[in-house]
């Protein structure tokens, strides 16, 4: 216990960042609905093979500009109903076997990572025979995941794998916090509103404090 | 209509009429000096913080579930599935930010215009005791999320007690009730961050206030306003406190909602110091996130804890001195022997004492959510220095300096030059 | 004095504007907390129409479904359950159903869409309890003119093979009919009424 308490409390902790890789700023735009619908279906056709994000219901991606028609008809694979969550099928046992750790759940993933390091994990994947499954990453090394995309990236010019890998971001960091826009918008409400009491309150405060000399 | 409620109250305060004594006595005739200035919103604010937390976390027991497998779920579960969820935990986790950042100013407060002096000086204990249970109430709450920091800060901040001599390994397995931090801490946390602690904390709320109104409010001037009274007996230097400060709070409050709305509505994770990212990965008792800092209203007394250096391959002197660095401040009142309270009239060595210390704090916070190496290392080597972590050092200068501030106060407040302290407050 | 007034005025006109201002925005903080109690989307998505495949159930039989955590009764009735409802017209409280709570398609004497189908909910419209069923055979208990029916053991109420109430009992309306939709001949869709949903 000591040496553990030592370790946490003296332990150089300069490791975290991204292995020495600069990260490229993503440049997503939560507002563009085209961008994360592409985004939901990059999500559902390629990472929730293995990651789910369980605490994500397919009903809530109306948020994205879809129809629950649209939902059930082109992103459920293995659902069968639209209220569910987007749990994956693999079972946590299969994927310690097969990947030796199991692929971790992706709704809040975009939080802990944050969208630059996603945006530069997706695109530095690179060949490495040492490594078991053949690819390596330079912001995750010895990453457990192989490069599931490289088809994509393959046929797609780099524009165009850039753009499948800004729009699948952009859809992560709306899973992340499925209310982060209206958020926002509530918040200018209620901040209007708080202009519009501290004149009043302003205005009270002086006709009282004439008194005071 | 407004007959019918003044008869509506006659009839109550006819059969009850301690409701309107005490309103009288701590509100519509309680004199408080009429010079206060900005400084003075911060105990209502904390007040009111206080309020907010309340209500926030009690909607939040509605849907967290204090269990590990289940708690973190049960957050993004708050975020997601419970309509307002999200507003609702956000309130409470910028809460818990605001009521730091607000404590500290009212403590400032205290600081700049010596309201810890004689006759405050329960007061003053009162509000120290108030910040210890608040940095308990803060540190059980953060465990709740169930994140790799929630899970490895806690591990750590129990793993202090451990270095306790004699009693400290079966003291933090007590504190745990299991051998690393597991369900059964988080299920005691629980009970003692929603009911335990907030009693303690609203029964040292009342103490405070009482304490405060029975000797009566300090200034920036640092005068005792009840020394000059009218015909009347009231204090020719105080005002009501309702309506003139209830107006004038209401302002403030105002203020501080709006930039409590900024950030809540704009910046909830204000860059990683109010909701740590790594946070958001559930605890792994078998990962410890590669680096790992306490949230940032708690860096300073981290940095004073790494500061230290282990004695006798035991860590318990750094444990003690961040300890100490806490308790101290009960001894302010009797360490401070200046014959004046405000800074306005004091010399130039409370002056600078005071400037020193507030920089030296602020450096062991910014240090404490940093890694030792974020100054990088000396390029010379001697037999004395056991790290080469520029960063170490400063928050070891800066740990002599904290300490310093007090264990030298009853020298250099008795030496320091004063000024004459006017009859009447000034406006 | 009328200085004086013109000044008192003035603080109280904003007192009264703060006070409606502040108090219009209380009850705006109020609606997360206040919203934050009602059902979740989860529970939204628990309490979703439910597709219920009752061919195993034999004429005369009850199958029990949930459906937002409330037993719905899917009765195959027979030609003599559905002769029975008219004989006790007389002696129910609300034989019109008009009190009663179902969708319009079973705004009828039968309250069902196919008389040989009925579909209800199995909770006792006085507290709450779940009626249990007594066949026409169970006369020595419940009375020789028992044509068959529930009876609610909390508190007595007797109910017909449509879920009508028995007058005398503490129930005050007849059982509740989910809305509900055939999907085929076997298959039901309790919880909504429009097909695909």
């Amino acid at each position: 216990m000591r040496k553990l308490l030592a370790a946490l409390l003296f332990a150089p902790a300069t490791l975290l960042a991204a292995g020495g890789q600069a990260l490229d700023p993503a440049p997503i735009e939560p507002r563009d609905l085209v961008s994360l619908q592409a985004g939901a279906r990059t999500f559902v056709n390629y990472c929730m093979n293995c990651h789910g994000a369980q605490y994500m219901r397919y009903n809530r991606l109306t948020d994205i500009g879809l129809t629950e028609a649209q939902i059930i008809d082109n992103l459920m694979f293995s659902a069968d109903k639209v209220g569910e969550t987007m749990k994956v099928a693999m079972s946590t046992k299969d994927g310690k076997a097969w990947f030796g750790v199991p692929p971790p759940d992706l709704s809040v993933i975009a939080r802990s990572r944050g969208a630059d390091w996603l945006y530069t994990y997706l695109r530095t994947f690179y060949r490495d025979e040492k490594s078991a499954h053949g690819w390596n990453n330079k912001v995750f090394p010895s990453v457990a995941m192989p490069h599931v995309l490289w088809k994509l990236q393959a046929e797609q010019s780099t524009v165009q794998y850039d753009t499948t890998a800004r729009d699948l971001v952009n859809f992560l960091v709306y899973v992340g916090e499925p209310s982060g826009q209206s958020r926002k918008s509530i918040g200018i409400v209620v901040l209007f509103v708080l202009v519009v009491l501290f004149v009043f309150a302003y205005a009270m405060k002086k006709a009282f404090w004439k008194d005071v000399r | 209509m407004a007959s019918r409620l003044m008869a509506l109250w006659d009839w109550f305060d006819a059969r009850m009429p301690s409701v309107g004594e005490e309103f009288r006595k701590h509100m519509s005739e309680y004199y408080a000096p009429k010079n206060f200035n900005f400084w003075y919103y911060f105990g209502v604010l904390s007040m009111l913080v206080l309020a907010v937390q309340i209500v926030s976390g009690i909607f939040l027991t509605m849907n967290y579930k204090p269990d590990a497998a289940l708690a973190f779920g049960s957050v993004e579960y708050i975020m997601r599935d419970v309509p307002g969820g999200w507003l609702i935990r956000y309130i409470h986790s910028t809460g818990g930010s605001a009521f730091f950042l607000v404590v500290y100013l009212h403590m400032f407060r205290a600081m700049l215009y010596g309201s810890y002096k004689e006759p405050r000086e329960l007061v003053w204990i009162f509000g120290v005791l108030l910040y210890l249970a608040l940095m308990a109430e803060a540190f059980l709450g953060y465990l709740l999320p169930w994140g790799q920091m929630s899970y490895w800060g806690a591990q750590v901040i129990v793993n202090l007690f451990a270095t306790v001599p004699f009693i400290g390994p079966d003291l933090a397995l007590w504190i745990r009730g299991d051998y690393v931090v597991s369900d059964a801490t988080l299920n005691r946390f629980f009970a003692l961050h929603v009911i335990a602690l907030p009693l303690v904390l609203l029964g040292l709320v009342v103490a405070h206030i009482l304490a405060l109104h029975d000797v009566g409010s300090n200034n920036p001037d640092g005068v005792e306003i009840k020394k000059n009274k009218d015909a009347n007996g009231r204090p020719v230097d105080g005002i009501p406190f309702h309506p003139y400060y209830t107006v004038k709070d209401t302002v403030g409050v105002v203020v501080f909602l709006a930039v409590f709305c900024i950030v809540m509505f704009f910046l909830p994770e204000m860059g990683g110091y109010f909701l740590e990212y790594n946070n958001f990965i559930p605890a792994d008792p078998l990962k410890t996130p590669e680096h790992i800092a306490p949230l940032w209203y708690f860096t300073p007394y981290y940095s004073i804890l790494r500061a230290v250096p282990p004695l006798f391959n035991s860590q318990f002197p750094g444990v003690a001195a961040m300890g100490i660095a806490t308790l101290i401040l009960f001894l302010l009142p009797w360490l401070d022997r200046s014959p004046v309270k405000s800074i306005r009239y004091r010399g130039a060595y409370y002056k600078s004492a005071l400037a020193i210390f507030v920089v030296a704090f602020m450096v062991l916070g910014y240090l404490g959510v940093k890694s030792t190496t974020v100054w990088g290392q000396f390029g010379f080597d001697a037999f004395f220095l056991d790290t080469k972590d520029r960063a170490t050092w400063a928050a070891r200068v800066c740990t002599v300096l904290y300490f310093a501030f007090f264990i030298l106060m009853p020298w250099y407040t008795a030496k320091d030059k004063v000024k004459p302290v006017p009859d009447r407050v000034t406006m | 004095m009328s200085d004086k007034q013109k000044v008192d005025k003035a603080r109280r006109n904003l007192v009264v504007a703060t006070s409606v201002v502040g108090g219009a925005a209380s009850i705006g903080a109020a609606i997360p907390f206040v919203a934050s109690m009602l059902p979740s989307e989860r529970a939204k998505a628990a309490g979703a129409p439910v597709e219920v495949d009752f061919s195993r159930l034999a004429p005369g039989e009850v199958g029990i479904f949930e459906w937002r955590g409330k037993p719905v009764w899917v009765i195959r009735r027979t030609k003599a359950m559905l002769d029975s409802l008219k004989a006790v017209t007389a002696s129910l409280t609300d034989p019109a159903s008009r009190s009663s709570i179902q969708p319009e398609y079973a705004k009828n004497e039968l309250r069902a869409i196919k008389p040989e189908v009925m579909v209800v909910e199995g909770v006792c419209t006085h507290l709450g309890c779940s009626p249990q069923l007594k066949t026409a055979e169970a006369k020595a208990e419940m009375g020789a003119d028992w044509e068959g029916g529930f009876y609610c053991a909390c508190h007595g109420s007797k109910f017909d093979f449509a879920g009508r109430v028995f007058r005398g009992a503490p129930a005050p309306t007849n059982l509740t009919v989910p809305p509900h939709t055939f999907l085929s001949d076997n298959t039901l869709l309790i919880g909504d009424d429009k097909k695909g949903a």
